[in-house]
């Protein structure tokens, strides 16, 4: 079984100078050629669990192994199979887009003239070959961004870290990672991800993690995940939390999982939206209840923090 | 955006040779490259920090030199060396700076991920700093030149002075390269340096004869690093009388050279650990 794993981190904590908790005994697992989502808001210990896999950080205590290596053994034999794109964008600002390629093709070792065709490569590849000999200085934010993760990508890692890849990304460059990470997998790759959207873990991941304060407090696949959650949330707005109240009452029957009030405001989780938005509106129309607002929307990270620890992320 | 080959490789070779002298010397290569880019892409930063050293000359040339008095050699003479440790104690700073900067954008936390050589980032700092401080050194001997000053040995002698006083700034550089890594961010970086750097530069022999200090002072000034290498390239370049009739040109560069090593010995493994454990 191992065997098939990539990523096997057991345990791990770290505690930082001030006495911040930042992990609590988090185990991970990633199956190779899959992608595992990190879920979890901002300060979960989301970067804190990628810094300790990518051999950045040593925890202070567990163990961590990537295909078969020890994470604080051996880091330097990790490091020359993983790629990593962190949350800033690491690049350098006075080199052209070509240059930070080559350079990170240089310092992973690899020949000379593959370098070169690699940086060609993958400038294209992400959409860049305009701006390829342009500092990045004049770079927008989303083509920072997609030039880091190309230069994660320059030495066709085998185990990839990307943390929070899509954060200040457009929609369609977000959707064209997307597409690059799905490919990714399909060749071999293994993904570690983290994120703060439901939505990316649930389109990517085959596994999900769900961490808040260092911990893991959810894991399964999407679909389990989800079925805690509904597949759309029902958002219905009343005058006054009054007439809240009465609603939540009537509203109760409607799906497997119980709505909740926040103030004039009531959350249906339901498997079936566009069925269950009518029964909605039928149910309160019969026990005359007139609602403000309707909205249908997709979970979020809120809701699956709401539903496993009863509280919103913040 | 298509698809990308995502071939995972073997690079168990790579990882092995990881700390390899060849690696070794070609990461910091690469990074020396980097830096100097950077350099040559801010022609801002490159133009007003050799406007600083400039002034330096022409403020002690002209508005000091008058109220200062040498014995045996003219003050252009005595001041060029003097000016020439300073700018690249100065230039020696930009170490700290640089490292806070990549520290702050992130950029050390990619290097400390990829398979290079554990060195690279410093190394490759500091011989770009060092480059820096020749084409420095370079302008300002021109700059001399036209303001009086003039070499009274041969032009090898004056190069050993040079080079003395340039591998003093590398090894000031693995300290201040220390700072860099510690410093929060690349402005405090700066403030933090300078402390340092007036004390050992003016309390020195510089700009003027140590004997010239209060008793108390004359011992340090005597004794730092910053006067021996000035005294040093003082006596290499104006020849035996600029050491004002202390010590031999060749006991005067050795206890130079001593400071200069023990310095880089002591400062770049120390620089390491620092790059090791940044977080």
């Amino acid at each position: 079984m191992i065997d098939d794993l990539a990523v096997v981190a057991r345990d791990l904590t770290k505690t930082f100078k001030g006495g911040t908790l930042a992990l609590d005994n988090l185990s991970i697992e990633v199956a190779r050629a899959s992608v595992l989502g990190l879920l979890g808001p901002n300060g979960a210990g989301k970067t804190t669990a990628v810094r300790i896999l990518t051999t950045i950080i040593k925890p202070d205590s567990g163990t961590a192994f990537i295909l078969g290596t020890d994470v604080i053994r051996d880091p330097a034999r990790v490091r020359s199979v993983i790629g990593l794109a962190g949350q800033n964008a690491a690049v350098d600002e006075n080199l052209t887009g070509l240059e930070n390629l080559r350079m990170v093709g240089d310092l992973n070792h690899l020949p000379r003239g593959e370098v070169k065709a690699r940086a060609r490569e993958l400038i294209s590849q992400f959409d860049l070959a305009d701006a390829a000999n342009r500092p990045l200085k004049t770079y927008s934010g989303g083509m920072r961004r997609r030039l880091d993760i190309a230069a994660s990508l320059v030495a066709r890692p085998a185990v990839l870290f990307l943390d929070e890849p899509t954060t200040g990304l457009d929609p369609q460059s977000r959707n064209d990672l997307w597409e690059v990470i799905e490919n990714l997998v399909e060749q071999g790759t293994t993904v570690l991800l983290t994120t703060q959207y439901l939505e990316e873990a649930d389109r990517l991941a085959r596994q999900i993690v769900v961490v808040d304060h260092g911990r893991e407090i959810a894991k399964g696949t999407p679909g389990e995940l989800k079925a805690r959650l509904g597949q759309t949330v029902l958002e219905i707005g009343f005058l006054d939390h009054e007439i809240a109240v009465r609603a939540l009452g009537v509203l109760g029957q409607l799906g497997k999982i119980p709505p909740t009030r926040d103030g004039h405001l009531v959350e249906v989780p339901v498997d079936d939206g566009p069925k269950s938005a009518l029964e909605a509106l039928r149910v309160l129309d019969s026990a005359e209840i007139q609602p403000t607002t309707f909205t249908l929307r997709e979970p979020s990270l809120d809701d699956v923090f709401l539903s496993i620890t009863g509280k919103t992320t913040e | 955006m298509t698809a990308t080959t995502a071939l995972p490789a073997d690079y168990s070779e790579a990882y092995a040779r990881e700390e390899d002298i060849k690696w070794v010397v070609r990461d910091a290569l690469t990074m020396t490259k980097r830096n100097l880019i950077a350099y040559v892409r801010i022609p801002e930063a490159a133009f007003f920090s050799s406007v600083q050293p400039i002034m330096f000359v022409l403020l002690f040339r002209y508005v000091f030199a008058g109220a200062i008095n040498v014995p045996h050699i003219g003050y252009v003479d005595y001041m060029m060396p003097g000016i020439f440790v300073q700018t690249v104690a100065f230039g020696s700073v930009s170490t700290s700076i640089g490292l806070a900067e990549d520290l702050q954008k992130g950029l050390i936390e990619r290097f400390r991920a990829l398979p290079m050589s554990r060195s690279a980032v410093l190394a490759g700092r500091t011989t770009a700093d060092l480059c820096r401080n020749v084409f420095v050194v370079a302008l300002i001997t021109g700059v001399g030149y036209l303001v009086g000053f003039r070499v009274h040995t041969g032009l090898m002698s004056f190069l050993g002075g040079v080079g003395i006083l340039l591998l003093f700034a590398y090894a000031l550089s693995w300290g201040f390269a220390v700072i860099g890594l510690s410093a929060p961010n690349s402005e405090t970086a700066q403030v933090m340096s300078f402390p340092l750097l007036f004390p050992l530069t003016f309390a020195s022999s510089s700009f003027v004869p140590v004997k010239t200090m209060p008793g108390w002072l004359q011992g340090f000034a005597n004794h730092q690093p910053v006067s021996l290498v000035a005294n040093s390239a003082r006596a290499l370049m104006e020849g035996k009388v600029a050491l004002l009739g202390s010590g031999t040109v060749g006991a005067t560069v050795v206890q130079a050279l001593i400071w200069v090593v023990g310095l880089l010995i002591i400062l770049s493994p120390l620089a390491v650990s620092r790059y090791r454990r940044v977080s």
